[in-house]
């Protein structure tokens, strides 16, 4: 059997485990969940880092309407199906001490979804791209309203409203090229093939633009994004922000530039300074926020502008940057939510100002924050800095000004961060963080995981890097020639 | 041993693992033992090195070890350089950091988080090493930055204190301001040169014209990073902040080592900068003007600590003005002098706080000079090598560099000797108040006074030793000496000298130079202790009103007053803005608009709905009729 | 036969056109202003003939007997319309004690 086919199925049929009752439920969904990733590393050994597409599945879907299931790998989504294998575990391990009630559905909720971005990561049909999208979307909502806090539904319809709207709009972008296929087919090539004038391939940029940009998100589409952070519970959060988003950046990848490249000429700077905009307006606005949670979704919204813009910028430096940067976004993202998670769930709060001194009683706690805290703030010899380092050199190679103006976020990052750790972690303890309990077993397993991560891949990029290096020049130089072209 | 360097960052790092993971278990003897112990084999392999480089024909190796980021045309290779200015730096680096190792075992011996110290102290080590070895400007940039992450972990080391903690975030910050320019400067240079390893940017630059638009441009971009890490006007306010550390640290990261990053940088690009003799301008300019600023508030601060900290801010300024005439040599001549006599400083002062039971404020010392006479003797070396008088060390750093600037402009030379009389000054102020007079402190205070033990005192003594004679290394020709250090040096500014002027000055004028600054000093000297010895002079308490250019001096002309309104509050009041107005009433109010718009249109149509079935069939009919009307007139 | 039907024929089509659309105005207007359920109901009985006597109109003139096999299919339809109306209507009696249609305007919003 192929083995992304077994990579998308497996955690499909993991799904139930909803039916699973018993206090082991957890370690099993934790184990059930190790295996796409051993899978993944399976695959990665015999993975040939050029631009071919390997693991290759393609089967008859709906015939009339040329829809087929076709999915395969090469660097791009290999480097997003091992981020999605290799942080699903960790969602899991972490939601682990969590009193969710009903726990069977909600990991068999994570389980479905880990399916739905797989096959959003891998498809090579535009219908099924499609599908996978959806599908992913289905879980989170459930996830969110069912485990979320107090605001959850009023919240959750905005996030789905908005998304579904994004998504409508590409459908009918979707719909239309296919219809402009001469092989009645929803194939990826045959879309790349499509030369279309370039106004229409401007509607198309447009048209999926704005999918993408809702989900990832770029300002000025982001406003669910902090309101849905803040009510989803903290393994939503993590899925939101360390794998969802990346959908679209994948999704701008893949299809988005490709696929409409003159529209791309035409509406790229717009979109690459709306990405600059949100950099710098969402860190200015993480200065004074005192919400923890609302801060740090917040500083996303910076990063993913900056991931935005690499790629937008269109040159090996940038994407290669975002590839790595979205890995190292999620890891970060994910070990922050979670120190985020300890520290609320302990304190019961989420207000910064009740907060203090906690360093002095759990300094386990305190020195893996720092840790994940340096790596979002891009320090060198941690993850962040590789990916914002070749992010900016992107940018840079487009223009240097506005590579000025995005490396702002080195000093604001800087600001709101570190203005968050003292606030929360120095100075002095009050009457409610003298309790505060250090870390304890699988916490502490967590966040070693993922300082060990944020280090290693800060120290020895390369082999990483390597992976979708070959994908990414030839994905550009295609593009590029066909804007030559014209 | 050459082929062995990438050993010296390695064992500060292995010391490092082994007192941060141990940290919990390992007990403070055998911390402090591992500590001083690996900075120890690191300068014994760098001694190792620099005698293997003095004897060796070629004077440049680069040690390769992996190839860290590429992505298309960028290649960022992780390897080292060995050449005679990185050696110089690796001694200093590691000499003084195991002396201030071994001293702030005794010092720290007290302290809850001494396991905690040990590591990031190490930790600090490995940065700087790196920062000095790499080949490369990008790593170069880690430990750059790294030192950053250091500073800010060890100012903030007692972070109960909650402005300690918050002169660490000003640190960090105010140094990442520089980062930024630094690293634009980075992406410049692999623009411009298709690589970021010194063995290929050199040369080709030394082919540009002088004065080439984008040479000026990458020499102020790392100009920019230079101020911030060495606390140059305007970016300077963090580094009087950074005493919140532990003294040793103050001596090692705020004195010797790291704030002379920014001149170690910019000695090593000297080709770029020579080539840009408007940045370099630039240079000193800011640097003179660094100098007298931070001199004048060091005038009337009262706490020891802070004095040495505007004095080092006020020093780098020395050391900016001499890259900024081309004294390459002669600025980094300061520089090791400078790490001498400033590390002894802050380490006698840190003496002294020990002996005090943590009281820094000079009001309430006096008449320790006999209680901490070991202590008294070795910073009184340090203050006359500082003060710039012969025959210790900072007469001859300083002097080489006031002469380069004499060359260049008189002006900046006038300003720049009141500005070493200054020095000479609040440096002997300093020592007068704390060690002569009379006891002004509390009786307990009285009754602890203790010298130090010997983990603290020798390593006084061996600085001592090295402010008295660091400067012979450096002995100029008029003085009889042959400039052992230019020689060493010369391989790597040889470019630069060839491009520009050497000095010129006759040997009458040479005397002529020396005299009048050692004669300046001399003269504070004496006016300082007219004023505080003979007339017992004390400084007043804050709660009297001081003359209003003394407050200013005291209160640091404001610059940290001026940040706030100027940059903290307005980014405050626009985020709020921001969030606000534009999130909330902006994009929310549309988005929700969207929302709330179909509410209201189905309000409006729900209300044709009205139950009444004469009503419906009304509009039945009416329905019909209209269809009718449609299919006959096509209307 | 021949003769009734050569009677019919020779009274003028467009009399009864004319007498089918005053018929079936007489019901429009009954269904429109008239309140009470079942003189509505009656109206639209009288619309209904008015469309019958049309379709038998036009059979004659054409000499077609289809229009009068649709004149039966309305007539069946009609009945078993009234039946279930009338039930209705009686219904709604029953639970309104009147058969004023403005009372039943609880079907809205």
């Amino acid at each position: 059997m192929n083995l992304l086919l077994l990579i998308i199925l497996f955690p499909l049929l993991c799904t139930l485990l909803a039916f699973a009752k018993g206090p082991q439920l957890s370690r099993l969904s934790f184990a059930a969940s190790l295996v796409p990733l051993i899978f993944t590393f399976i695959a990665l050994g015999s993975f040939v880092p050029d631009a071919s597409t390997q693991f290759l599945v393609d089967y008859a879907w709906i015939d009339n309407f040329g829809i087929r299931f076709k999915l395969g790998m090469d660097g791009i989504s290999m480097m997003l199906v091992l981020l999605t294998n290799l942080l699903i575990p960790i969602i899991i391990l972490a939601s682990s001490k969590h009193p969710y009630k009903k726990p069977g559905a909600f990991y068999a909720l994570i389980f479905f979804m880990q399916s739905g971005l797989l096959l959003v990561f891998t498809a090579l049909d535009a219908f099924l791209f499609y599908v996978g999208w959806e599908a992913a979307l289905i879980p989170i909502y459930f996830i969110c309203a069912i485990w979320g806090g107090e605001n959850r539904i009023r919240v959750n319809l905005k996030f789905f409203i908005y998304t579904i709207a994004g998504s409508l709009i590409m459908l009918i972008a979707i719909i239309f090229l296919h219809l402009q296929t001469p092989d009645n087919s929803y194939d990826i090539q045959s879309f790349y093939a499509l030369n279309l004038p370039a106004n229409i391939q401007g509607w198309i940029f447009c048209a999926f633009f704005l999918a993408f940009a809702i989900k990832m998100p770029v300002f000025p589409f982001h406003t669910w994004q902090p309101d849905t952070y803040t009510e989803a519970p903290t393994a939503g959060t993590m899925l939101l922000s360390g794998i969802m988003l990346k959908m679209g950046i994948y999704g701008v990848i893949r299809w988005l530039i490709p696929v409409a490249p003159l529209g791309f000429a035409e509406w790229g700077q717009t979109a690459l300074i709306l990405s600059i905009t949100g950099i710098i307006y969402a860190s200015i606005i993480a200065f004074t926020q005192k919400d923890i949670k609302r801060l740090v979704a917040y500083s996303s919204i910076a990063h993913v502008g900056l991931i935005a813009a690499g790629i937008f910028a269109w040159n090996v430096q940038g994407v290669q940057g975002a590839m790595i940067q979205m890995l190292n976004h999620g890891i970060n993202v994910i070990g922050m939510f979670f120190v985020l998670d300890i520290i609320i769930r302990r304190l019961n709060t989420r207000q910064i100002e009740s907060m203090g001194g906690i360093a002095k009683v759990a300094p386990g706690l305190a020195i893996c924050f720092l840790i994940v805290l340096l790596g979002t703030v891009a320090l060198p010899l941690t993850n962040g800095f590789i990916g914002e380092f070749l992010l900016l050199i992107g940018v840079y190679n487009y223009n240097i000004w506005y590579s000025a103006i995005a490396g702002l976020t080195i000093i604001f990052g800087a600001v709101y961060m570190l203005r968050m750790y003292q606030q929360v972690m120095l100075g002095q303890l009050n009457e409610r963080t003298e309790t505060f309990q250090d870390i304890d077993g699988t916490e502490k397993t967590v966040l070693v995981i993922i300082c060990v991560l944020v280090i290693f891949i800060g120290v020895y990029p390369q082999p990483l890097l390597h992976i979708s290096e070959a994908a990414v020049s030839n994905l550009i130089e295609q593009v590029n020639q066909k804007i030559l072209v014209k | 041993m050459i082929n062995l360097v990438w050993l010296i960052p390695l064992f500060p790092l292995i010391g490092f693992l082994i007192n941060g993971l141990g940290r919990n278990i390992l007990p403070k003897s055998v911390v402090g033992f591992i500590g001083s112990l690996t900075i120890l084999l690191s300068f014994g392999v760098s001694l190792g090195i620099f005698f293997e480089l003095n004897a060796s024909e070629i004077k440049s190796f680069t040690i390769p070890l992996f190839d860290w980021i590429s992505a298309g045309t960028i290649l960022v290779p992780f390897s080292f350089l060995v050449d005679p200015l990185s050696t110089l730096m690796l001694l200093i680096v590691t000499g003084i950091g195991f002396l201030i190792h071994v001293y702030s075992t005794g010092y720290m011996h007290h302290d809850a988080g001494f396991n905690k110290f040990f590591s990031y102290l190490n930790l600090f080590i490995f940065f700087m090493l790196l920062l000095v070895l790499g080949s490369n400007y990008v790593i170069m940039f880690i430990g750059w930055e790294g030192v950053g992450l250091c500073s800010y972990l060890l100012i903030g080391f007692w972070f109960t204190n909650i402005s300690y903690a918050s002169a660490a975030k000003k640190a960090f910050v105010m140094n990442r301001i520089g980062d930024l320019g630094f690293l634009i400067a980075i992406f410049l240079l692999f623009s411009t040169f298709g690589s970021v390893e010194f063995s290929r940017i050199f040369p080709q630059a030394a082919q540009m014209a002088s004065g080439d638009n984008m040479l000026i441009l990458i020499t102020a971009l790392l100009f920019v990073g230079a101020i911030g890490k060495s606390a140059q006007l305007p970016l300077f306010t963090w580094l009087p902040d950074a005493m919140a550390g532990p003294t040793p640290v103050s001596a090692l990261i705020h004195a010797a080592t790291m704030v002379t990053a920014g001149i170690y940088m910019i000695a090593r690009s000297n080709i770029l900068f020579t080539l840009a003799p408007q940045t370099l301008s630039a240079v000193a300019f800011i640097g003179i003007a660094t100098a007298i600023v931070a001199a004048l508030i060091a005038l009337t601060q009262t706490d020891i600590k802070k004095v040495l900290a505007y004095s080092t801010v006020s020093q780098l300024g020395y050391m900016f003005l001499g890259l900024g005439v081309g004294a390459y040599t002669g600025a980094f001549f300061h520089v090791i002098t400078h790490a001498f006599f400033k590390a002894l400083l802050f380490l006698g002062a840190g003496s002294v706080i020990h002996a005090m039971s943590n009281e820094q404020d000079m009001r309430n010392m006096g008449g320790l000079k006999s209680k901490l006479s070991v202590t008294f003797l070795t910073m009184m070396i340090g203050t006359i090598a500082i003060a710039g008088l012969p025959p210790f060390s900072g007469f001859f750093s300083k002097d080489e560099i006031l002469a380069h600037v004499y060359e260049h402009n008189k002006l900046l030379w006038i300003v720049g000797v009141g500005g070493a009389m200054l020095t000479a000054f609040y440096m002997f102020r300093m020592m007068f108040l704390t060690f002569y007079g009379n006891f002004r402190g509390t009786p307990e205070q009285k009754h602890h006074l203790h010298e130090s033990p010997g983990s603290m005192t020798i390593p006084l003594i061996i600085l001592a030793v090295l402010s008295a004679i660091g400067g012979f290394i450096g002995l100029p020709e008029v003085l009889g000496g042959t400039h052992w250090l230019a020689n060493f040096l010369s391989p790597v500014f040889a470019v630069s000298t060839s491009k520009s002027v050497g000095l010129t000055l006759d040997h009458s004028t040479e005397f002529l130079l020396m005299g009048i600054s050692v004669a300046g000093a001399l003269a504070a000297a004496i006016f300082a202790y007219f004023k505080y010895v003979k007339r017992s002079h004390v400084p007043v308490p804050d709660s009297v009103p001081r003359p209003a250019l003394l407050n200013l001096s005291y209160n640091k002309f404001y610059f940290d007053e001026v940040y706030r309104a100027a940059f903290t509050r307005p980014l405050d009041a626009l985020s709020g803005f921001f969030f606000k107005v534009i999130d909330k009433l902006g994009i929310d109010g549309l988005v929700n608009g969207f929302g709330s718009g179909a509410t209201e249109a189905s309000k409006g149509f729900r209300l044709l709905q009205s139950g009444n079935t004469g009503f419906y069939i009304f509009m039945m009919v009416a329905g019909v009729v209209a269809l009718f009307v449609y299919g006959f007139y096509k209307i | 036969m021949e003769t009734v039907t050569q009677a019919l024929q020779g009274v003028p089509l467009n009399h009864y056109i004319l007498l089918s659309a005053i018929i079936f105005t007489i019901g429009v207007i009954g269904v429109l202003i008239r309140r009470n359920a079942i003189i509505i109901f009656m109206s639209v009985e009288l619309m209904l003939n008015a469309v019958n006597l049309l379709l038998t109109a036009f059979s004659v003139h054409h000499n077609d007997a289809s229009g009068q096999v649709f004149v039966f299919f309305i007539m069946a339809l009609a009945a078993a319309e009234v039946a279930v109306g009338l039930a209705i209507i009686v219904m709604i009696f029953r639970n309104t004690s009147s058969t004023d249609i403005n009372v039943l305007n609880k079907l809205k919003w």
